[in-house]
C-alpha cells in the first residue's frame, strides 16, 4: 500500500507542477512548476527502485539524470529570462508570445 | 519496512504536497521560493527513507543551493513585491486546472489499476556503492552524456548572459568598427542608438516597462 500511496504523492507533485507551469505568467514561476514536476518524477523513481527492483543500479541513475535535468533547467531558464529581460524589459510569457514555436 | 519509516514517509509526503500547493497559492515571491524549497527537501527526505541516502542528501543540498539562487532571481524579477500588491499572476486558470486535474486522475487510476509486479532481487548492502558502480560501469554512457549536457549548459548560459560579443561590436563580417560612444557597438540591437552605446541607458528609459518594445 505504501508503494501505491507514494506513487499518488508523485502524481500529486507532478500535477501541481503542471498546473503551475500552465497557469503562471512569470517565467520564473513556470520554472518552479517544472522543478515540482521533476520532483514528482524523483519520488516515483525512488519508489519503483525500492519496491520493484532494488537490485538494479540503473534505477538510481534515473534519479541522477532527473537531478541533472533540474539543474540544467534552472540554469538555462535563468539565462533565457535574463536575456529576455535585458532585450525587452519583460518577464511575462504573454509578452513574449513570438517565442512560441 | 518498519513503522518508523512508514510514518516518516507519510509526514514527508504530506509536507511535500502541502509545500507544492503553497507554491502556487502564496502571494509573496520569497515565501513561494521557500515553500518550493520545503517541498523539494521533503522529496529528498522521501528518497532517503526509501533507502537511497546518498541521492537523498544530494537532492537536499542541491535544492537548498538552487532555491537560494532562485530567491535572488525571484526578488529581481518579482511581479508582486512581498505580496503587498494583491494581483493575479495567472492566466488560463480554468484550462490549466482541467488539464492538471485530468493528468492527476489518469495517473492515480493507472497507479491503482496496473498490476504491478512483485519485488525482484535483493537490496544491496550499500546503495551508494551500487549507484557508483552503475555510473562507472553499465551506465557510463549516461554519465558521459550528462557531462556533455552540463558542459553545453555552461556554454549556453554564458552566451545568453553575455551582454554583447565581438559580432555585436564589429558586425557580421567583423569589418565594422565600434562607434564613438563609451559602449561601442555597430548598432545591431533593436532600439539602440546606432551611433554607439552611449544612448543605451537613455533609450531603454529608467522605468523600463512595456513601452520599450
Amino acid at each position: 500500500m505504501t508503494f501505491h500511496l507514494l506513487l499518488v504523492l508523485a502524481a500529486g507533485l507532478f500535477s501541481t507542477g503542471l498546473f503551475g507551469a500552465l497557469s503562471q505568467q512569470s517565467v520564473v514561476m513556470i520554472m518552479m512548476g517544472i522543478e515540482l514536476m521533476i520532483g514528482g518524477v524523483v519520488v516515483a523513481v525512488a519508489d519503483f527502485w525500492h519496491f520493484l527492483s532494488p537490485a538494479a543500479g540503473g534505477g538510481q541513475v534515473v534519479i541522477v539524470a532527473a537531478v541533472v535535468a533540474m539543474a540544467v533547467e534552472m540554469a538555462m531558464g535563468f539565462a533565457v529570462t535574463t536575456a529576455l529581460y535585458r532585450a525587452r524589459r519583460i518577464d511575462m510569457t504573454d509578452l513574449a508570445g513570438d517565442l512560441k514555436g | 519496512m518498519g513503522v518508523t519509516s512508514v510514518v516518516l514517509l507519510w509526514v514527508l509526503g504530506a509536507c511535500a504536497l502541502t509545500g507544492g500547493v503553497l507554491v502556487f497559492t502564496l502571494n509573496s515571491m520569497a515565501r513561494v521560493t521557500f515553500a518550493l524549497l520545503g517541498s523539494l527537501v521533503c522529496v529528498g527526505g522521501v528518497v532517503t527513507v526509501l533507502g537511497l541516502p546518498y541521492l537523498g542528501v544530494v537532492t537536499v543540498l542541491m535544492m537548498v543551493m538552487e532555491m537560494l539562487i532562485m530567491a535572488v532571481f525571484m526578488i529581481a524579477y518579482m511581479m508582486n513585491p512581498a505580496g503587498l500588491m494583491p494581483m493575479s499572476m495567472l492566466h488560463n486558470t480554468r484550462g490549466a486546472l482541467a488539464v492538471s486535474g485530468a493528468v492527476f486522475g489518469g495517473l492515480v487510476a493507472g497507479v491503482f489499476l496496473v498490476p504491478w509486479p512483485g519485488r525482484t532481487g535483493r537490496r544491496p548492502e550499500d546503495t551508494t556503492f551500487q549507484v557508483g558502480a552503475a555510473l562507472m560501469g553499465d551506465q557510463m554512457l549516461t554519465m558521459v552524456t550528462l557531462g556533455f549536457v552540463l558542459l553545453a549548459t555552461m556554454v549556453g548560459t554564458t552566451v545568453l548572459a553575455t551582454r554583447r560579443g565581438r559580432y555585436d561590436r564589429f558586425g557580421d563580417d567583423l569589418d565594422q568598427r565600434p562607434g564613438e560612444g563609451p559602449g561601442g557597438g555597430s548598432g545591431r540591437r533593436p532600439g539602440e542608438d546606432p551611433g554607439g552605446g552611449s544612448g543605451r541607458r537613455r533609450a531603454e528609459g529608467p522605468g523600463g516597462g512595456g513601452a520599450g518594445r
